[in-house]
């Protein structure tokens, strides 16, 4: 982990690195641009929606402002979601809006060389590639670097109404 | 400072005196008009255009110049009123207004359309009062064409434009005022200070002498302005004790003052006065004639021709030193405002939840604190709302000139009346009411009212009338269009539905008759009333009333006329509501949607097909809607029997909702499910409750429409297993 803050601290000097806050979904690593991130809080009191797909677990109060919670584990289709201590909420800005992530654990934060992405490969039908802005490598570890604003707005995700979608 | 920050102000201010002098021009009695209105109309062109002149919004301030001037012969009675006159200061004040709105948006304002309306303006003037004026104004005829020219140099505009026609000022002659002459004393003011200060004082009357040297030196000014007021003025530059204003007793010294026989000396004197200091550019030549033409106004005229346009002169009659009773804020920060007070009634019930599991006797005070803490944030909260609120005056304001131009257009003959104008309704919700209220207007003008002769001949007086008003009814605000036109065709509107597929039997109530004309596709309709249909977009009306929380209503006597009647609630911040248990779930009732709650007895319970139920409560049948199986709760109460059913009515259709329990009622604060989310199913908003958890708001009419689609869904899926009919498609789900 040392090496790790090192490298970063030598990195923050060069604009075109990149940090990124680094979670993991079950074994797998993600990894998103620190400047989407709000916040981190535990998951705690969310109120079910009724109606939404499995992954939208809700919404909560984060200060006032009403949040949805989103579960990656589900949209991924992890085999194990539990929620326990470890299970954390990441909150990001994505355009004006505000939205909640579960994620099982956030380990780290990255900095990365842009010779250190790598482009993602066309793979499978869960997380199409659209939404990956490109694979890190680090050492012995593979980091998905997730485009969150992507992901998030997408159709599939159901979290935005877009023209001709409603009622 | 920088001089752009005022520009907001003048814009509003600009706008607000447009909209009274369309008030003012449409109230007016062309045969016989009311010379308070003309003096009204003629102050606010005179107030837009000084401060067009202090902001450099020269197209703007020549429009209004010319628009002045001729205010001032109807004023004066020189120029007598005509509809159509009438009809071109209208045109006049909308060509302001997009000049102001082009200013705003900082571009250049439409120089043709500028071109356009001067040029009738001065056609009008020429017409009009080169009749009635005496030969002398003739020869200036050609001047003031002259100056409508968008001529580049100010000064050459300015000069002739102000004297031709331009007797305007003359009226304004300070010895013809009310106004009396004070002595301003400026002691110890530093040069620079001591002209701003004259320029000030120059604006608030008409400077008649200055004299003394650097150390005291004193202004006489004929204003009808108080001397306090001027003093406050004057406070933004000098120090109080640096200003000295006693009333004029000199009657040598100050010759204009005491009447009209030495005027025209005074007038080369104060001209002399008025151009020497602040105004270098105002050459004597433009002096002279002016000073042939008319008194000592001339003076004002020459000082305003030289004079760049910061020292625009506004004479004293035009707008005296308003005390400021109310301040501009941005809806931004009453809205962050508002919402912060939203947090502090949650917190506050938070605390009271945490205390109300005390020890009453272990801290009195503390359960006093709380108390008190409970009263101040409600009463903050309603101050705060308070400040949102603005009457309805503000939508209404606009609908006589749609009224007047509509019915002249369509050749009907309409008497617009508003009603509970004070109403107060929440600033965001007149906005956006303003656009299906038009609909709604245009309608009852297109298709109710009749055509004269049409109304003659059915008994009717030739006038038909238009009524809006508002009212409080509860937490809600009545907002209705009355007409007395021909009203709803039923068989008309029930012939077009079938012709369109729409599922309706002779059977249904007026009612349902009339929400027919909300389904969208009736929009089209050809012949529901007798010019043409009456339904013209009334599915977007519907769809914006509801967006609003609100909903609309139809009552309609054929022959005599219809009323659309539009229910809002008085803020979509606040809500009034009932929470209730499902399962482990809590949710929100709006409580103005609640009629009664009752335990269902199997003796009330009736099954219809498939497997819907209805509920008898007195003589009536409802539909039975269960919140658990509308939305998916788990472990909720599914034996009938052990429910409450809460009788609710949405979108006048009343039903049972069942649900577990009761828990108590509460004003809640409504959050947007949107702003981070959607739209949900059933839901139209969201609250946090007092232990800090989300709770939704039940949309009372949607969950009536989503349980039937539910239901529906569910019997296609076993259709084939139950042979089931094929469910109706109701007419609900056509707005769906």
């Amino acid at each position: 982990m040392n090496q790790h803050t090192d490298l970063a601290a030598q990195a923050a000097t060069d604009l075109s690195h990149r940090e990124f806050l680094v979670f993991s979904l079950g074994d797998e690593e993600y990894a998103i641009d620190i400047l989407k991130v709000q916040e981190i809080r535990g998951y705690e009191n969310v109120t079910r929606i009724a109606n939404a797909p499995a992954f939208i677990k809700g919404v909560t109060n984060l200060r006032g402002v009403i949040v949805p919670i989103v579960d990656l584990r589900i949209k991924f289709r992890l085999e194990r979601v539990e929620y326990g201590g470890q299970t954390v909420v990441i909150v990001v800005n994505v355009g004006t809006r505000v939205v909640g992530i579960v994620v099982d654990a956030v380990s780290d934060v990255m900095t990365l060389a842009p010779e250190q992405i790598k482009p993602a490969p066309e793979f499978g039908v869960t997380l199409s590639s659209d939404y990956l802005s490109g694979l890190g490598s680090l050492e012995d570890r593979m980091l998905v670097l997730v485009d969150i604003d992507k992901l998030l707005t997408s159709d599939e995700m159901a979290l935005v109404e877009h023209a001709g979608d409603g009622a | 400072m920088d001089i752009t920050d005022f520009y907001d102000t003048f814009f509003e201010e600009a706008e607000e005196l447009l909209a009274d002098m369309e008030r003012h021009l449409l109230e007016l009695d062309p045969a016989a008009p009311d010379t308070e209105q003309l003096n009204a109309i003629f102050r606010a062109a005179h107030s837009i255009k000084g401060g067009a002149g202090t902001f450099g919004f020269e197209i703007l301030q020549r429009t209004t110049h010319l628009f002045e001037n001729l205010l001032d012969h109807t004023r004066r009675g020189e120029l007598r009123l005509r509809p159509d006159i009438v009809d071109t200061f209208l045109e006049t004040k909308d060509m302001l207004n997009d000049q102001l709105d082009a200013y705003r948006n900082e571009q250049a304002p439409d120089q043709e359309a500028y071109e356009r309306i001067c040029q009738t303006l001065k056609t009008l003037a020429l017409e009009e009062i080169g009749q009635a004026l005496d030969g002398g104004a003739e020869p200036a005829a050609p001047a003031a064409a002259a100056a409508a020219d968008p001529a580049p140099a100010p000064a050459a505009t300015a000069a002739p434009a102000d004297s031709p026609a331009d007797q305007a000022a003359t009226s304004e002659t300070p010895a013809q005022d009310d106004g009396t002459a004070l002595v301003v004393a400026l002691i110890g003011v530093a040069d620079k200070d001591r002209e701003l200060l004259v320029e000030e004082l120059a604006q608030l009357g008409e400077v008649l002498e200055r004299r003394g040297d650097a150390q005291r030196h004193e202004v006489v000014l004929s204003t009808s302005v108080s001397a306090e007021d001027i003093e406050a003025v004057m406070c933004f530059i000098a120090e109080a004790d640096q200003v000295e204003i006693r009333p004029c007793q000199s009657v040598a010294g100050t010759a204009p003052v005491t009447g009209t026989d030495s005027a025209p000396e005074s007038a080369g004197d104060t001209a002399e006065k008025a151009t020497a200091a602040p105004a270098p550019a105002a050459e004597p030549a433009p002096a002279t004639p002016a000073t042939d033409a008319g008194p000592a106004a001339a003076a004002a005229t020459t000082a305003d021709a030289g004079s760049p346009p910061p020292r625009q002169q506004r004479k004293t009659s035009a707008k005296p030193v308003k005390e400021a009773s109310s301040i501009r804020v941005s809806v931004d920060k009453v809205d962050q405002i508002i919402n912060l007070v939203g947090e502090l009634i949650i917190t506050q019930s938070m605390l009271d939840q945490t205390v109300s599991e005390l020890d009453a006797a272990a801290d009195p005070r503390l359960l006093n604190g709380m108390s008190l803490l409970q009263r101040n944030a409600r009463d903050l909260q309603e101050a705060v709302m308070s400040v949102r609120m603005v009457p309805m005056d503000y939508v209404f304001s606009r609908y006589p000139r749609l009224v007047r131009d509509l019915a002249s257009k369509l050749d009907k003959d309409v008497e617009l009346t508003t009603e509970g104008e004070s109403t107060e309704l929440d600033k965001s919700l007149t906005e956006r009411i303003i656009d299906p209220l038009t609909h709604l207007v245009r309608n009852s003008l297109d298709h109710g009212i009749e055509s004269p002769e049409a109304r003659l001949a059915a008994g009717k007086p030739a006038t038909g009338r238009l009524t809006l008003s508002a009212q409080h009814q509860g937490g809600n605000i009545l907002i209705e269009v009355i007409d007395d036109g021909a009203g709803l065709d039923r068989e008309r509107i029930l012939a077009k539905a079938r012709e369109s597929g729409l599922n309706v039997s002779d059977a249904m109530s007026d009612d349902e008759v009339w929400q027919l004309i909300f389904a969208p596709g009736f929009s089209t309709a050809a012949q529901v009333s007798d010019v043409s249909g009456r339904g013209v977009g009334m599915d977007v009306v519907k769809r914006n009333i509801q967006a609003m929380g609100g909903h609309v209503e139809i009552l309609s006597r054929q022959g005599q006329g219809t009323t659309t009647r539009i229910v809002l609630p008085l803020t979509l911040a606040i809500l009034d509501g009932m929470s209730i248990r499902v399962g482990e779930e809590t949710f929100i009732l709006p409580l103005s949607a609640v009629l009664e709650s009752l335990q269902p007895s199997r003796d009330n319970l009736y099954a219809m097909a498939g497997d819907d139920q209805v509920l008898q409560v007195r003589d009536e049948y409802l539909p039975v809607v269960a919140v658990h199986s509308a939305l998916d709760v788990a472990n909720a109460r599914t034996e009938i029997t052990e429910t409450i059913a809460v009788i609710v009515q949405g979108e006048g259709r009343r039903y049972a909702l069942l649900v577990d329990d009761l828990i108590g009622q509460q004003q809640v604060v409504v959050k947007n499910l949107e702003t981070n989310y959607r739209r949900v199913p059933g839901v139209s908003a969201a609250t946090i409750l007092g232990d800090g958890s989300v709770a939704l708001i039940l949309d009372i009419a949607d969950l009536h429409r989503l349980d039937r689609e539910k239901k529906q869904r569910r019997h296609h899926d076993t259709r084939g297993a139950h042979l089931l009919p094929e469910s109706q498609p109701l007419t609900e789900d056509l707005s769906a």
